[in-house]
């Protein structure tokens, strides 16, 4: 796709020198936690990107993979803020009863982490070869993923003693043996979420240029004849889709130092769908497209939610419309745009088959 | 060839990155070294009160499934606004307030109380309605040292020296409501909840208060907030055939509840509902079907007090205002006015020097409920228990009443039925 490597590179590295050093020195305090807010969510939506936009699956349940990292560093944190007491919460709800028998190893920091990684890659394995060899895809593939976004939120909010429920998991006080109030810590765990981020921007710009980016296209355009040449698409649609959810792991488990609190309701159908959001206004198949539209999607629900409570869904929704109708390629597309239509006459580019494919999801 | 060196450059740029971000780990506070955090975490407050104003947060939830009962409190906390700014504000600066969205979002509302608290520089914050909202708002006060003020009737167990409780606890509340039912003989109870921490940890202490009154629990059901259907847990009930339903249900939840009882053909005659959640603005929206059954709440709009008459006449009058008055409604006017106590008590903004005025002197306001005094210690206010009947104009006929104002006791340590190893764990827990 891109012919030119240091284009994209150099912009990842623009975009790195704005994260890491530009933000942290000219916003406050609090919009710099909000950012690394939205690059929790970025990070998960460079996944998206990976898997709808370059793969064609379109995933509406990454909220399921975003709840494993989450939880499973909720847990961690919990147990830490708690030491060697069984965790507040569960006090309240069945006084004299012991920690559940999965907590117990969440205690151990290097076990959460190693969940953090292996918990998606293992579920989304066995989910995605499952689905991919039965050629399960289009429509069956993404209502699947969003019932078990929606069964995984159900069944957070029903056991309450176990996972904190409705309520979620809060009130965290360290993080690795950081203290999570001190504004030092809080700028450490800002820098880790925005490294993180461009870390999976660096993956993805890997994959996009590799042979294994040109058969994931291949793939998503014409499934058949990836085929018919030998490769099998399902392997292929496999590593973009456990790749996504390790991802949206990542995401998930730097959500819980940043914001301090995670519930079934950040994870759930709104939440998921509201991932895929981003990711279409920004440009599912472009490399920057999706971590802008995440952050994009982000801001706008922090303060143009503030100054709007009512209005601001009517917004989000009015621009997804407009996006989709005039810019299938995201708004991150408009410059590309801009540039063919000022200079004169150039070399129509041979029509992209995503244009068909595109119409068709649409349509469907 | 040039593909690996140039895969060998974007790793060692990643790997610069992470380093970077690992360098500077190293100067922020441990676990274990508090002194540091403590002096580090105390960020200086940014609140400014050199001009003729003073910034308050509200915080409620406009949008969303609990919009219906907190679009009343912000409501009622404007009108509170505007009576002391009509008199003159506090200590003679006119409050300006900042209205916050919390969209029934628990991560939301924490966001919102540090925007409040930081961008805002608001000096306190009025605001939340369920329990999972002022727990996911407490710790941003605590971090941040600013001030709550919750006016919903909770499960108690908590305290902060952020939040100030102008709802009822427990033992104001639920207590009351136990005391009732063993007073009328009823021997079964059946447990309905919504699921989550409030109707959960309170059904914890109806069930240690009962075992004491001799009261047998025969069944516990609980559904999801957001979910309305009760038809096959009320088919439980009805085949318990309890005495009395003890009903912890919140928020639209409750109109499938009461739907499904008539359904079954349950009736106040026989198995009557008392309720601590369903007040004059809820009645109304269930129809004739809840008449004749129970709530316990402090304030009723039928109480006969001398302040509560100008203030349902205030409210009638009061711009998108619903018409009737009801408990947390008025645990939010009291919170207003409570602030404005404290602050001329203490003769200032500063969070420290209200918590201190608070303990130094006994705090009163003349509420429309009576004349209630904060507890400086624990933070929260003595109210009087009611228990009302719900009549065919869906006002509450007082059929129990406390025979005096009941001192706040969160953590029930008055009660001997309630175990001092969960208190401790409980306390230990918060701390």
């Amino acid at each position: 796709m891109t012919k030119k490597p240091w284009i994209s590179l150099s912009g990842i590295g623009l975009f790195a020198v704005l994260l890491l050093t530009v933000a942290p020195l000219v916003l406050s305090d609090h919009w710099l936690n909000n950012l690394g807010k939205y690059c929790c969510w970025a990070i998960a939506a460079v996944g998206i990107g990976l898997a709808w936009g370059r793969g064609g699956m379109l995933v509406m349940g990454q909220g399921v993979f975003f709840a494993l990292g989450a939880y499973a560093m909720a847990m961690h944190l919990t147990l830490e803020t708690a030491g060697d007491r069984v965790p507040g919460f569960m006090v309240l709800y069945d006084p004299l009863a012991p920690l559940p028998m999965f907590w117990e190893p969440f205690r151990s920091a290097g076990f959460t982490l190693a969940a953090i990684v292996l918990l998606p890659v293992v579920v989304a394995g066995i989910l995605g070869y499952a689905l991919f060899k039965r050629r399960v895809k289009g429509a069956y593939f993404a209502i699947l993923t969003q019932a078990l976004a929606v069964a995984l939120a159900t069944l957070i909010s029903s056991t309450i003693r176990e996972t904190g429920g409705d309520t979620g998991l809060s009130d965290f006080k360290y993080f690795f043996g950081f203290v999570l109030n001190d504004p030092a810590n809080r700028l450490m765990v800002y820098l880790i979420v925005a490294a993180l981020l461009i870390v999976c921007l660096l993956v993805v710009w890997q994959f996009y240029r590799s042979r294994f980016g040109e058969l994931l296209i291949a793939t998503r355009d014409a499934e058949e004849r990836v085929r018919f040449l030998g490769y099998d698409p399902a392997n292929v649609k496999l590593v973009a889709f456990v790749v996504s959810a390790l991802m949206a792991s990542i995401g998930g488990a730097m959500f819980v130092p940043i914001v301090g609190i995670i519930t079934p309701a950040e994870i759930g159908a709104a939440a998921s769908i509201l991932m895929i959001a981003g990711v279409a206004l920004g440009g599912r198949a472009s490399l920057f497209g999706p971590a802008l539209g995440a952050i994009a999607v982000g801001w706008g629900q922090s303060s143009l939610g503030s100054t709007w409570p009512d209005g601001w869904t009517y917004i989000l929704g009015l621009l997804f419309i407009v996006v989709i109708l005039f810019l299938p390629n995201g708004l991150s597309s408009l410059p590309a745009r801009f540039m063919r239509r000022a200079r004169p006459k150039p070399p129509e580019p041979p029509a992209p088959a995503i244009a068909a494919v595109e119409l068709e999801e649409v349509r469907s | 060839m040039s593909n690996t060196s140039k895969r060998m450059r974007a790793l060692t740029a990643t790997g610069a990155i992470v380093t970077v971000a690992l360098v500077l780990a190293g100067c922020g506070a441990r676990a274990g070294d508090d002194a540091a955090a403590a002096g580090s975490s105390a960020a200086a407050s940014c609140v400014d009160t050199s001009g003729d104003t003073v910034k308050l947060g509200f915080l409620n939830s406009l949008t969303g499934g609990m919009a219906i009962s907190e679009k009343t409190v912000s409501n009622v906390l404007h009108m509170a606004a505007d009576e002391i700014n009509a008199d003159g504000g506090i200590l003679g600066k006119k409050i300006e307030y900042v209205q916050e969205d919390g969209a029934t979002d628990w991560p939301t509302f924490a966001e919102k109380t540090e925007k409040l608290l930081t961008q805002d520089c608001v000096a306190a914050i009025f605001g939340g309605w369920t329990s999972s909202s002022r727990k996911a708002v407490k710790p941003v006060v605590e971090k941040l040292n600013g001030l709550f003020f919750y006016p919903v009737q909770y499960e108690g167990l908590e305290s902060s020296p952020n939040i100030y409780y102008t709802g009822a606890t427990t033992n104001q509340q639920i207590i009351p409501a136990m005391d009732f039912l063993a007073a009328k003989g009823v021997k079964t109870l059946f447990l309905a909840g919504s699921d989550y921490v409030f109707p959960r940890t309170a059904n914890a202490i109806i069930k240690l208060y009962a075992a004491k009154l001799g009261i047998k629990i025969v069944g516990e059901e609980y559904v999801p907030l957001d979910k309305d259907d009760w038809t096959s847990q009320v088919a439980k009930i009805a085949a318990a055939k309890p005495d009395f339903i003890f009903n912890t249900i919140n928020g639209s939840s409750n109109v499938g509840f009461i739907k499904a009882y008539y359904d079954a053909g349950l009736t106040p005659a026989k198995t009557p509902i008392i309720s601590v959640s369903i007040a004059e603005e809820e009645a109304p929206a269930m129809g004739h079907e809840v008449t004749g059954n129970f709530a316990s709440w402090n304030y009723f709009q039928s109480l006969e007090t001398d302040t509560n008459p100008e203030f349902i006449k205030s409210w009638k009058a009061y711009p998108n205002s619903s018409g009737v008055t009801s408990d947390p409604m008025e645990a939010a006017y009291i919170s207003m006015y409570l602030y404005k106590a404290l602050v001329e008590a203490a003769g200032s903004f500063d969070v420290d020097a209200v918590n201190a005025a608070a303990k130094a002197k006994p705090i009163t306001f003349d509420a429309p409920e009576g004349k209630v005094t904060l507890d400086g210690e624990n933070h929260h206010i003595s109210k009087p228990g009611h228990i009302g009947r719900i009549n065919a104009d869906n006002q509450f006929d007082i059929v129990w009443a406390s025979d005096k104002f009941i001192e706040p006791d969160p953590y029930l340590e008055g009660y001997d039925w309630f175990p001092a190893d969960i208190r401790k764990q409980l306390t230990d827990a918060a701390g």
